[in-house]
């Protein structure tokens, strides 16, 4: 059973790397550049930030979680990494990057302790930190942008130095990539995750805690959004409340694309991955192939609805064999 | 997991020994029976209903008191403004809610009927066409988001955050960066008309769509099924109950809802723009789950869901009038939901604990072994 699972979340990554290489081969045909590597390097460095979070909503959602407070996560560690870099320019850029980190994964912690503790729904919790961190943007910024000329030019510099060719905003995504793939197969905690989403009662049984187990997801997710929140102030040069605005859902849609099932238990990281670069993809090539960029939200709908649709099909297989056999046997 | 037999209550059977409640299936044949629920008033005293009015009172009195503007009756009509259209949406949104389902495309459809209906002005179309077309193309979306998930079978979750995409991504195609703001004389009315002194043409579809959807929710077989289906939609659909059906004629209703909030509030603001409407389902679940339906399906009222709304609207309003900023109230709504959810379990999980501690040292020769739970052990029975 568990085979016929992962076999199955396997041919789904390849039918997606498949899709992946089509949408490709389509932009090809219309601009011829666009699939040159080092231009498919920019598209990989611009898609990096969804890549990471998409990763981490990944873990979320694979134990029966979702996380829609990942984008003001982003937004209130960036402001606040942004405005730290303003007044104290001499701060070393490595600290603010791990300050960011564990101050996103303290946000994180703070679902992971709501829904643990007080088993308040995930999507209830994180609707209301989701509105809350945004929020705390505002009194702490006093509505004030964060401008690039007040940032220093090494934390700008950051996202955009180069290490054996590839920038640190790409590398942060790979070396992302990575360790969440090593924590989901090699790591107790990380085949944990696959057991709750897939069955939470069994799981108890076999002596894991689901609360501490999403607790770990919520906050590993932070400490992502955190992350990803100091390298896209600097990216952008500019920090301001709306920064990101709307991003949780693109991300959710990432994971979505990518074959992570919303009931939990299933997912693959290559899925995620490919999820995200497919909307990366979509977005950085309709002004290349000269189509309005209004159309991206249309388009990226569709793929959202036809992935799901592909995906409840796949997993409804399993179940009408059973019946059969119920049926047969009777 | 109270030990005493709770007040308000009668005892059907020969009073049970305190132990067998708590303890459940331990002593079979001596269950905890009550033969009626609390009454009325007591009832509601517990609701969650209550707890919200509550809140709702302490937030008109405090703001009655922090602003002299606040109890003016023109203030107040505007103040109806904050929640009217968005209510509207939640009232169907509840349903679906009960149901099990959730619609995230409901802003997306504003958007999507707002545009259409400035096509259809751009046209030249009469003010009872443009609500014809708003409201049909509401149904549209809603029938859309019905088919994929009773025919398809997708998580509603999952499937309206792809229509949400969608539907706002076919309103930029249509517009950009462009807006439709040419819109016929007599269009204005719906929200920007009043119908008896300070009553405004909104209040009062909002107050119809309360009472409707209460009504329907609450006094008739569908509203029942409903309930079943939030419950348990296998025993519903061995019950007899058309689950899919009933699914489908929800979502509708949602879009049915949003098509009719959008006629309110392109009328209200005069133009349309594809970004109109941005982020609300996110606050017209607040407002549902604030009013104390649960998230999980199966539970909560209409009547909640009106309260939660005033509650919202008035905490939106008296900020306004004392000049904090929107996204600062954001920082309280969302601190309401989680405060208003958490508070309840806090309280039963003290109970509980309470309960526990109080068994134990009622029952001090219980061997702690035989019970690791820790539940209170039956002493005398």
């Amino acid at each position: 059973m568990i085979r016929a699972v992962a076999a199955a979340a396997r041919s789904r990554d390849a039918l997606l790397l498949l899709a992946l290489v089509a949408l490709l081969a389509l932009i090809h045909t219309r601009a011829p550049g666009f699939a040159a590597p080092a231009n498919l390097l920019r598209v990989l460095d611009d898609t990096s930030i969804l890549i990471m979070l998409a990763l981490g909503q990944t873990l979320v959602i694979l134990t029966r979680c979702i996380d829609l407070s990942t984008a003001a996560n982003l937004a209130l560690v960036g402001m606040v990494t942004a405005m730290l870099n303003a007044s104290f320019p001499g701060v070393p850029i490595a600290l603010l990057a791990v300050l960011a980190v564990a101050l996103g994964a303290a946000l994180g912690a703070v679902n992971g302790l709501l829904v643990w503790k007080l088993d308040i729904p995930p999507i209830v919790v994180t609707l209301g930190t989701l509105t809350i961190y945004r929020g705390l943007i505002f009194p702490l910024s006093d509505g004030a942008w964060v401008n690039s000329h007040e940032m220093s030019a090494s934390f700008k510099a950051l996202p955009r130095a180069e290490l054996l060719g590839l920038p640190t905003l790409a590398w942060c995504a790979l070396l992302t990539t990575a360790a969440v793939a090593v924590f989901l197969s090699r790591t107790p905690t990380g085949r944990a995750m696959y057991a709750v989403g897939g069955n939470p009662d069994a799981a108890v049984y076999t002596g894991i805690d689901p609360g501490r187990t999403r607790f770990v997801a919520f906050t590993v997710a932070g400490a992502i959004s955190g992350l990803c929140g100091c390298l896209w102030v600097a990216r952008y040069a500019v920090a301001y409340v709306d920064v990101a605005a709307g991003f949780e859902l693109d991300v959710i849609a990432a994971c979505v694309i990518g074959g992570v099932s919303i009931a939990g238990g299933v997912a693959t990281v290559a899925g995620a991955v490919m999820g995200a670069l497919f909307l990366g993809t979509i977005k950085n090539a309709l002004p290349v192939v000269d189509v309005s960029p209004f159309w991206q939200l249309a388009i990226s709908g569709t793929a959202i609805i036809v992935a799901v649709a592909l995906n409840a099909r796949s997993e409804r297989r399993p179940g009408r064999i059973i019946l059969r056999r119920a049926e047969a046997s009777s | 997991m109270s030990e005493s037999v709770p007040k308000g209550t009668t005892v059907e059977t020969a009073p049970a020994p305190p132990g067998a409640e708590a303890g459940g299936a331990d002593a079979p044949g001596h269950r905890f029976m009550p033969d009626r629920l609390d009454g009325g008033a007591l009832r509601f005293a517990k609701s969650w209903e209550a707890l919200l009015l509550v809140v709702a009172i302490a937030v008109f009195a405090i703001n009655s008191v922090a602003s002299p503007y606040f109890l003016d009756p023109w203030n107040l009509s505007d103040a109806t403004f904050n929640f009217t259209e968005k209510a509207m949406i939640a009232f169907a949104m509840a349903m679906l809610i009960v149901a099990g389902e959730i619609d995230l495309s409901v802003a997306a459809i504003i958007a999507l009927a707002s545009t259409a209906m400035g096509y259809a002005a751009e046209l030249g179309a009469g003010v009872p066409a443009l609500v014809l077309v708003g409201i049909g193309t509401g149904l549209l979306c809603g029938a859309f988001n019905g088919l994929l998930v009773t025919r398809l079978g997708l998580p509603s979750i999952v499937a309206t955050i792809g229509t949400m995409s969608l539907f706002r991504g076919i309103a930029y195609i249509v517009l950009g960066d462009g807006a439709y703001s040419s819109y016929p004389d007599g269009f204005a009315w719906f929200g920007q008309g009043y119908a008896v002194w300070v009553i405004t043409v909104e209040l009062v579809l909002f107050t119809i769509a309360a009472v409707v959807f209460a009504q329907v929710l609450h006094r008739t077989s569908f509203g029942r099924a409903v309930y079943a289906i939030g419950n348990n939609p296998t025993a519903a659909l061995f019950s007899g109950v058309r689950v899919a059906r009933v699914k489908f004629v929800l979502f509708l209703l949602t879009g049915l809802m949003s098509g009719i909030a959008a006629v309110c509030l392109t009328s209200r603001l005069g133009s349309t723009r594809p970004s109109i409407g941005f982020g609300w389902e996110l606050e017209i679940v607040t407002m549902v789950v604030l009013g104390g339906v649960s998230i999980l399906g199966g539970s909560g009222t209409i009547p909640g869901v009106v309260i939660a709304a005033f509650t919202l609207g008035m905490v939106t309003f008296g900020f306004g009038l004392l000049n904090v900023p929107g996204i600062v109230m954001s920082i309280f709504t969302g601190l309401l939901l989680i405060v208003v959810i958490a508070l309840p379990r806090l309280v039963a999980m003290g109970a509980v604990r309470r309960a526990r501690r109080r068994a134990a040292a009622a029952a001090p020769l219980a061997d702690p072994a035989t019970d690791p739970s820790g539940r209170p052990t039956p002493a005398r029975g």
